[in-house]
């Protein structure tokens, strides 16, 4: 018998608000612990909570691009559980009035669009943050006692839910890393694993080819980055199948991967009926987002990268358009004049390698140096690259001919430029370093960018030091 | 000079505003009185030796947070805990130069009617110390009712402003739900917590309501009151529709000398030129109590979470985090917040939130409406506050259910999210009877100025006779 995986997806995305959710502590990471934090975010006795309006419109735009319902009414609700990163011993949630519902999101794949939906994109609080010490790898098993960080209690959170729309680990990873570039482009979220500020949780089950049934799931959680998932979902798919083939039935139960390891097989725990006690917030009014605001915000909404995906596919094949916008370098591509299949090749490949942001290269100097990089050495077109993000990048001056190498002819170029830009000579000594780059281009200006820009770097940096 | 007992906070302040005494001779006289007579009366919880201001004195409630001054709620859970920030209504109080006299006892979180539930031990009625002052106000009514204080600020949540205040012979408001900030008030049940004051006469009532009242940005509930509070001047009710609904004045249990005393008021608004009629409230008061007791502990269940031991307050450590959590809880919290965190947590829990809190809400509906609409017909209601005079201490501390229904007309109005003024109206057995007044949500000024004209007919003698 052939099986079908069905696939549903929790995640989870810190607003990139300046203050928290419900009070006015500035949201930093890694800042001391414990510096971000006030009577309301500690749970003071009678401390209240006040919505970050920004938080509710970033939810609202979020929903907008997910094509949601934006509700007429949303409230929140309380959440209840004793835990020690959660001070007022519940969580403000949204639970049967969230702001967001019935959304989609269409990921393109190479054979065409998989439509998901968004069953809700609702707003809530994080929890802070527990720090075990003295167990293994910081884990809370066989730890000694246990830190409260709570710089992230009451960072606004939204959580995205998605049916059970997806039917292949890949494509489960791939809208991830859809959903992923989205938020960035909104300019939601900065959605890092790294960070914690995206995190997802997978719900897996089988069922046979060609049925509808929805068999039992498991949830899998602390998968840290999307390959992981991939794995870990393709892991638990081929388990579950053995399972029904060797004549088993699958229980419900929650599978937590170790995210320092991998190969790890994850712990496993029953899924136990929490019974959290939802409780309309009475501290909060419901939330009525005004009509003329969600219009707004939806006329607002930018081109968004699934749409850029099917536009490029055409061009260049759908797994570079893929790659090329969810790693946010497809606006680079559309300006970078050349072969288009070249130009993709090189963004995926070399220039990926380099970690330049393509948002402050060069279009027109990187073209000039795709164009001909077969002609120069291997080395160079690397060192170029690298240095594409720089101000005033020359890839002239790269390409080998007529590059100004001597020394004393760009000394005293260097020396008339810094003698004709006193103030902002004053500038950089006085801290502005970032004037570096004026002076590189201002030499690359009078060399018609044939200065090697190695040379000039240091020469400058030299004498404005002196 | 100063006759702590029997000068109104208008008095008080006339006196100060006269050059007759000084802020800090005030502060002095009620510091005095307070040694006088608290060690009988047990109204403070904490009593301040100086505060800074250029005003009057003001006692306020436990439950209201002070900055630098110890707030417990009257729980051992919250024992040594200092606020780092004033609430709202001191900050208030502060920007009108009154200064904070002390903080006064209350029924543990507000959890009571006659302050016998504080973890510090109960409060007195000045009027008869063998009798409870009723609560969860009771310390700040007993503290003016005694002279150790011009005024206070209660907190009502069931009826914990107005029925102290009946007990103690004084003027006590709940507000309109939304008028006055909760922001730094402890919380037990926040949909119908409301802080108000304790005062002696109406128009000190409506002064310090105009203090404390009015939106605040740090309460997403509160709104701005649609006109501004005036002080009380008239003496009579003319064009007023009094309405007096038949279950609030025929309930069971109210005590034959508070009915003689209620009828006897409601005769005097007819001579004060109100149009008097019977109305009624079918169900609000047989179910008033009863979704109060399941809305409330719910509330108080969710709001009581935090206090696990972990980041102030008291903690038992031992064991695990779970074996801290447990014993932190066992021993910081009294018998009545224990009783009431299990019936709230019961009431929602999954597979019972529909059949409880769910139903108490759609009740909740119900009180409402019903009251809109015989508020339709009259411009308020009148009833007793209380179904009996101040009683004697321990005489329902066994009994729950027979406390509870000390509140009983107090609580259908508050379910309603409406306002409610509580004036002495006689005594009954030498003890004071309260008259519960009711008006529209925002109707204060109409509540003042019929609490005014009969307080001024009635002429009731705030001043325990033990004690004048």
């Amino acid at each position: 018998m052939s099986w079908e995986p069905v696939i549903g997806l929790e995640i989870h995305v810190h607003l990139k608000t300046r203050t928290k959710m419900f009070c006015r502590c500035e949201l930093e990471y890694f800042a001391p612990e414990n510096s971000r934090t006030c009577p309301v975010c500690l749970a003071h006795p009678g401390t209240l909570p006040v919505p970050n309006r920004r938080a509710i419109e970033m939810t609202i735009l979020l929903g907008n691009a997910l094509d949601c319902r934006v509700v007429e009414h949303a409230i929140f609700h309380r959440k209840h559980y004793f835990y020690p990163d959660l001070p007022k011993g519940y969580q403000i949630s949204q639970y049967d009035e969230p702001l967001c519902v019935d959304g989609k999101l269409a990921l393109p794949t190479a054979e065409g669009d998989l439509e998901v939906g968004i069953v809700r994109a609702h707003l809530e609080e994080d929890a802070a943050k527990n720090v075990h010490v003295g167990g293994a790898e910081g884990r809370i098993a066989g730890a000694e006692h246990t830190l409260v960080d709570f710089n992230r209690a009451g960072t606004p959170l939204v959580e995205i839910v998605t049916a059970p729309d997806i039917h292949s680990a890949d494509h489960a990873k791939r809208f991830l890393q859809l959903l992923r570039q989205t938020v960035v482009e909104l300019g939601i979220s900065d959605a890092e694993m790294e960070k914690g500020s995206l995190r997802f949780d997978v719900n897996v089950s089988v069922r046979p080819e060609g049925s509808d049934e929805l068999r039992t799931r498991t949830e899998l959680k602390n998968m840290n980055s999307f390959n992981f998932a991939a794995k870990g979902i393709e892991r638990e798919i081929q388990r579950q199948i053995q399972i029904y083939e060797s004549g088993g039935q699958v229980v419900q139960e929650t599978m937590h991967f170790d995210p320092g390891n991998e190969a790890a097989p994850p712990l496993r725990s029953k899924e136990e009926a929490q019974d959290y006690r939802y409780l309309p917030e009475p501290d909060l009014v419901p939330l009525e987002p005004d009509r003329d605001l969600v219009e707004r915000l939806r006329a607002e909404l930018p081109d968004l990268p699934g749409e850029r995906i099917r536009r490029l596919a055409d061009d260049v094949g759908f797994e570079t358009a893929e790659g090329l916008v969810t790693s946010g370098r497809d606006r680079l591509f559309d300006k970078v004049g050349g072969d288009r299949r070249d130009v993709a090749n090189v963004l995926m490949n070399q220039f990926a390698a380099t970690g330049v942001d393509p948002g402050a290269v060069n279009a027109e100097e990187l073209a000039k140096l795709i164009e001909a990089r077969d002609r120069i050495p291997r080395q160079a077109f690397t060192e170029a690259l690298a240095a594409s993000g720089d101000a005033g990048f020359s890839a002239e001056s790269y390409l080998g001919d007529g590059q100004i190498t001597d020394t004393s002819e760009l000394e005293s170029l260097v020396d008339k430029v810094l003698a004709e830009n006193p103030q902002q000579v004053e500038d950089y000594r006085g801290g502005k370093e970032g004037l570096l780059g004026f002076f590189v281009g201002q030499v690359m200006k009078e060399t018609e960018g044939r200065a090697n820009p190695k040379l000039v770097n240091e020469l400058l940096r030299a004498k404005l030091k002196a | 000079m100063i006759d702590t007992l029997r000068l109104t906070a208008k008095q008080v302040n006339d006196l100060l505003g006269a050059g007759e005494v000084s802020s800090d001779e005030l502060f002095a006289a009620y510091r005095a009185a307070i040694d006088a007579r608290d060690g009988e009366i047990n109204s403070f919880l904490h009593v301040c030796d100086d505060d800074p201001g250029e005003g009057i004195p003001i006692a306020l409630k436990d439950v209201i947070s002070t900055k630098g001054i110890p707030t417990t709620a009257g729980s051992k859970i919250l024992e040594g805990y200092v606020p780092v920030a004033d609430a709202t209504v001191t900050t208030r109080c502060r920007a009108r130069g009154l200064r904070v006299i002390g903080k006064t006892n209350m029924d543990e979180f507000a959890m009571g009617s006659s302050t016998e539930n504080s973890a510090y031990g109960p409060t007195r009625n000045p009027w008869d110390p063998e009798r409870v002052p009723g609560g969860s106000s009771g310390g700040s009514a007993a503290a003016v009712a005694a002279g150790l204080a011009p005024w206070a600020l209660g907190s009502d949540t069931g009826g914990s402003i107005k029925q102290p205040a009946a007990l103690c012979g004084l003027v006590g408001l709940r507000p309109t739900y939304g008028t006055v900030s909760r922001s730094g008030i402890v919380a037990f049940a926040s949909s119908l917590d409301q802080v108000g004051p304790i005062t002696k006469t109406v128009a000190d009532c409506a002064f310090l309501y105009s203090v404390i009242a009015g939106r605040d940005p740090s309460d997403s509930t509160t709104v701005e009151l649609p006109e501004p509070i005036e002080i009380p001047e008239a003496t009579d009710l003319k064009g007023l529709k009094v309405g007096i609904p038949k279950e609030l004045n025929d309930a069971p249990g109210i005590e034959p000398g508070v009915s003689e005393a209620v009828n006897a008021t409601i005769e005097l608004c007819r001579e004060l030129g109100a149009e008097v009629g019977e109305t009624t409230l079918p169900r609000s008061v047989e179910y008033g109590l009863p979704c109060y007791y399941l809305i409330a502990p719910s509330e108080a269940s969710s709001n009581l979470a935090r206090y696990d031991g972990v980041r102030y307050g008291l903690r038992v450590s031992d064991g695990d985090v779970r074996e801290m959590y447990m014993r932190t809880r066992d021993a910081g919290f009294g018998d009545e917040p224990k009783r009431r965190i299990m019936l709230g947590t019961y009431a929602l829990s999954a597979g019972y939130y529909e059949a409880y809190y769910g139903q108490a809400q759609k009740v909740r509906t119900i009180i409402r409406q019903e009251f809109a609409a015989a508020l339709e017909q009259f411009d308020l209601l009148v009833s007793p506050t209380s179904p009996t005079v101040a009683f004697p201490l321990g005489a329902k501390t066994d009994n729950p259910l027979a406390m509870y229904l000390s509140d009983v007309l107090a609580i259908p109005p508050n379910m309603a999210g409406l306002p409610g003024l509580s004036i002495p109206c006689g005594l009954s057995e030498g003890l004071p009877v309260g008259l519960q007044l009711i008006g529209p949500q925002f109707s204060e000024n109409l509540l003042f100025r019929a609490g005014h004209a009969l307080e001024q007919a009635i002429a009731f003698d705030f001043v325990p006779p033990r004690l004048a």
